[in-house]
């Protein structure tokens, strides 16, 4: 029975589809990818209200639904409902498609977005040049919409967002050239740009690339940690939609279900620049010392986690549900947050008889269906994890520092950036050479 | 622009050249650009309508008026008993500093003085309310320049404050705290027990608001040589209270004519050397101490007596004529009142502070960018309701 549903998921194959070329199972992937996305971005637009408020001593959403949980869809709702209004002196065309654009370039990023060595739409061979190419393309979104509203605001706005982009991408685009040099330091010499080959390259090398040539790859991390963040538009680099200073830059005049695209493309745009950073540095799926705890025992504790994690949030939930005022009010409320925390529980269930049922046990190495299944699951938790803590220190920036000045911004871009990156990057090149 | 009847942008504008040519879009040369009167970072209902190159800024010009209430012709038409409460709408966020200045002005007027008690129990609302202006400014400021959180912090604390004011007077804003010639209220049970509590409480929590801030590079960097005013310009401007303060020039009238009990008091005046955002920042910042260090000893000190001096029911000072201008948070408050006699003011004048700090916009944001603009008009602590009156 699993070894037929195995054969329709297409995940028997070490392959992704896109290689595989299954357009049916690579259509399916993509999506299942848009939906994720979409839930992420629902998900992440709770937490970072929720996280925010703690951090400010609030409470932050707490009415629609137990602890706000309901409000994504509630503000969705809202925004969908919303008159759509198009400035009578804006440039219609170009106002209606901005928002597209945007939304098309933060999207299109996770084709190759690697979740597992064939959890993905496509292995491209040039996956990373495209990623990053078609996440630039984001910045056209935003300049065209600040021109179109025909505002002075969103024309700063725009402007301000350009300027930083593309300042940002050449320091970033150097910190990603010093990780794919460090792809190329096997037997052959030969390096790889395709993101699955570049998690496999740190696989192989043993070591995932922060701390390769230590601080060489930790530096290059850092470098292009800063630039996702400048690139992603998002504090302590807002300056295209800094609230203060120009109401909010570059979507002044959108209102509804079109700003809203815009901040699902922001949304979207942040997880695909974390997943980068998490595929070229942290050793996207895998998962913590893979070839130091190794072994079929540790395997199997590795795999309990994402259960463990599950099992973690229904706990919370359920906490939740004890705490929650013995008034008669909150009936509704504690029923549903006990819900909420039965679906997580029974998540967490599965997923654990996932993992028991997965134990790659036979000493022949062959794997089981389940267990493919199992390791199937876990390259994508792993991955989904750290991606997951790029989120949280997104939302711990935004809560902890005030924001740059323009000026200082691109100062930082061009003088301190850009030179580290370069000095990495030879540096790296230079220890390759000397090390192999 | 023109066709609108109400709109004013045309009229008097010294600072910017309007006069540019008819363009079918958007001319990428030179922007004018409002700012306000509705907008996130200008305290209220200021619009500040900038020239701006890029995104430098060539010159600002100020429209005020759009919370104008004609507080000073209102005072022509109630008695001084009456006018009281309307001061406490002036500065909104320290209201107890506007009735403790029109208060004194009066009763110097009068010629009456308000007894010991009283005196003591207006510093030690004075100096919180002081704490509690001062609080409200270190959010909104720290808002506009991008950091979020400080304003939750001070906004909690200052929470405290708020609830002193109201145990004591019933009101948390808009205190009406103190009557000509003294006060209204006795203190309540407790009073200087809370206020010792609040002592200790806010202390520490100073302490967190500069370890968000002081030392944060990026607050630094936002802050240091932005909006730049020398002592010069300042005093030219009329410029007081911690705006000129941090240009190096010592002057407090809390120290220099002493007024209420403030000569009894040991306390320091912190002056900054630069005169940019950034000294603005911590002299306010030493201020809220020095403000603790006062209402410790005011409270320690705290005479027994009557605290209401001997003032008629009907309030009708002799004829002449009073300027009396205390140290309010903002820098210095002065009422000048004419007296004909009657019941009412002839002519009640109110130096508002803000109002007069805010002349020092323009040469603070010249050839600054748009985002200096923000953080200067926070730096400025200008609250509309006692700019426009």
């Amino acid at each position: 029975m699993p070894n037929f549903i195995m054969s329709y998921l297409g995940i028997q194959d070490a392959i992704t589809p896109g290689a595989a070329g299954s357009q049916f199972w690579a259509l399916v992937y993509v999506f299942i990818i848009f939906a994720g996305v979409s839930v992420a971005v629902m998900a992440m637009n709770w937490l970072e209200r929720k996280a925010l408020a703690h951090f400010q001593i609030r409470l932050g959403p707490m009415r629609v639904g137990p602890h706000g949980l309901l409000q994504p869809i509630a503000d969705a709702i809202k925004l969908m409902l919303k008159e759509d209004i198009i400035p009578a002196e804006a440039d219609q065309f170009v106002f209606w498609v901005a928002p597209l654009i945007g939304l098309l370039a933060s999207f299109t990023v996770y084709t190759v977005i690697p979740f597992g060595p064939s959890q993905a739409v496509s292995d491209m061979n040039i996956g990373i040049l495209f990623m990053l190419g078609v996440s630039s393309l984001g910045v056209l979104g935003i300049v065209v919409a600040g021109w179109a509203s025909n505002s002075h605001y969103p024309l700063i706005g725009a402007l301000r967002s350009s300027a930083q982009m593309v300042s940002y991408e050449v320091a970033m685009g150097l910190a990603v050239v010093s990780a794919i040099l460090m792809t190329s330091l096997n037997a052959t010499g030969t390096g790889t740009l395709s993101m699955i080959g570049i998690v496999q390259a740190q696989q192989q090398q043993g070591v995932w690339f922060i701390f390769k040539f230590f601080p060489l790859g930790l530096i290059a991390f850092g470098i292009f940690a800063i630039a996702m963040i400048a690139e992603t538009n998002r504090a302590p680099f807002d300056m295209a939609e800094a609230e203060s200073e120009l109401t909010a830059g570059y979507h002044t005049e959108y209102s509804g279900l079109r700003w809203s695209l815009f901040m699902l493309a922001e949304y979207a745009a942040m997880i695909a620049v974390s997943s980068i950073a998490v595929a070229l540095w942290l050793g996207g799926w895998m998962r913590p010392f893979p070839n130091l705890l190794q072994g079929p025992a540790w395997d199997f504790i590795f795999s309990l986690f994402p259960g463990l994690t599950f099992l973690g949030l229904a706990a919370i939930a359920m906490v939740g549900v004890v705490r929650m005022p013995s008034h008669s009010f909150f009936k509704i409320q504690r029923i549903g947050l006990a819900g909420f925390a039965a679906v997580l529980g029974f998540i967490a269930l599965l997923l654990l008889i996932i993992a028991v049922a997965g134990r790659s046990a036979d000493a022949s190495g062959a794997m089981s269906p389940a267990a493919r299944f199992r390791e199937g699951i876990d390259y994508v938790y792993w991955f989904v994890f750290k991606v997951a803590v790029f989120m949280y220190l997104f939302i711990w920036y935004r809560a902890t520092w005030p924001r740059y000045r323009f000026d200082q911004l691109m100062k930082i871009g061009w003088k301190v950036m850009l030179p580290i990156s370069l000095v990495v990057l030879i540096a790296t090149a230079i220890v390759g050479v000397l090390v192999s | 622009m023109n066709d609108s009847t109400h709109d004013v942008s045309n009229r008097a504008l010294s600072n910017l050249d309007l006069e540019t040519p008819e363009k079918p879009y958007l001319d990428s040369n030179e922007l004018i650009i409002n700012m306000g009167p509705q907008h996130p970072a200008t305290h209220g209902v200021l619009r500040v309508i900038l020239k701006l190159d890029g995104e430098k800024v060539l010159g600002t010009e100020c429209v005020i008026g759009y919370l104008h209430r004609g507080v000073e012709k209102i005072a022509e038409n109630r008695t001084y008993t009456m006018f009281n409460p309307y001061v406490d709408r002036m500065d909104y966020v320290a209201a107890v500093s506007n009735g403790l200045g029109y208060c004194e002005a009066v009763e110097k007027l009068m010629n009456v003085e308000a007894p010991a008690r009283a005196k003591y129990i207006r510093v030690i609302l004075t100096e919180l309310n002081r704490i509690a202006s001062h609080q409200l400014w270190l959010g909104t400021h720290a808002l506009d320049i991008g950091a979020m959180t400080p304003l939750f912090y001070t906004f909690r604390d200052r929470e405290e404050i708020l609830k002193i004011f109201e145990k004591y007077c019933g009101a948390r804003l808009t205190t009406h705290a103190f009557r000509i010639g003294g006060c209204q209220y006795e203190t309540y049970a407790g009073f200087e027990k809370e206020v010792k509590n609040f002592l200790t409480f806010v202390a520490p929590k100073i302490d967190e608001y500069e370890e968000l801030l002081t030392t944060n590079r990026i607050w630094i960097e936002r802050t240091k040589n932005v909006g730049v005013i020398s002592a010069l310009d300042a005093i030219a401007l009329g410029v007081t209270g911690p705006v000129l303060r941090a240009s190096g020039v010592k002057w407090d009238l809390r120290k220099a004519q002493p007024y209420a009990a403030y000569s009894e008091f040991d306390f320091d005046i912190p002056t900054g050397t630069n005169g940019d955002t950034y000294d603005r920042y911590l002299v306010r910042m030493a201020e809220m101490r020095q403000s603790l260090r006062i209402i410790e000893q005011a409270v320690n000190r705290i005479p027994e007596g009557p605290i209401m001096a001997k003032v008629p029911k009907i309030i009708k000072p002799p004829v002449g004529e009073i300027y009396h201008s205390i140290e309010a948070p903002k820098g210095e408050l002065g009422y000048f009142i004419v007296s004909d006699g009657s019941t009412q003011p002839y002519r009640l004048r109110v130096r508002p502070p803000s109002f007069v700090n805010l002349q020092a916009l323009d040469t603070m944001v010249r050839g600054l960018l748009v985002a200096d603009v923000v953080a200067v008009i926070g730096t400025i602590d200008i609250v509309l309701g006692e700019v426009d009156r």
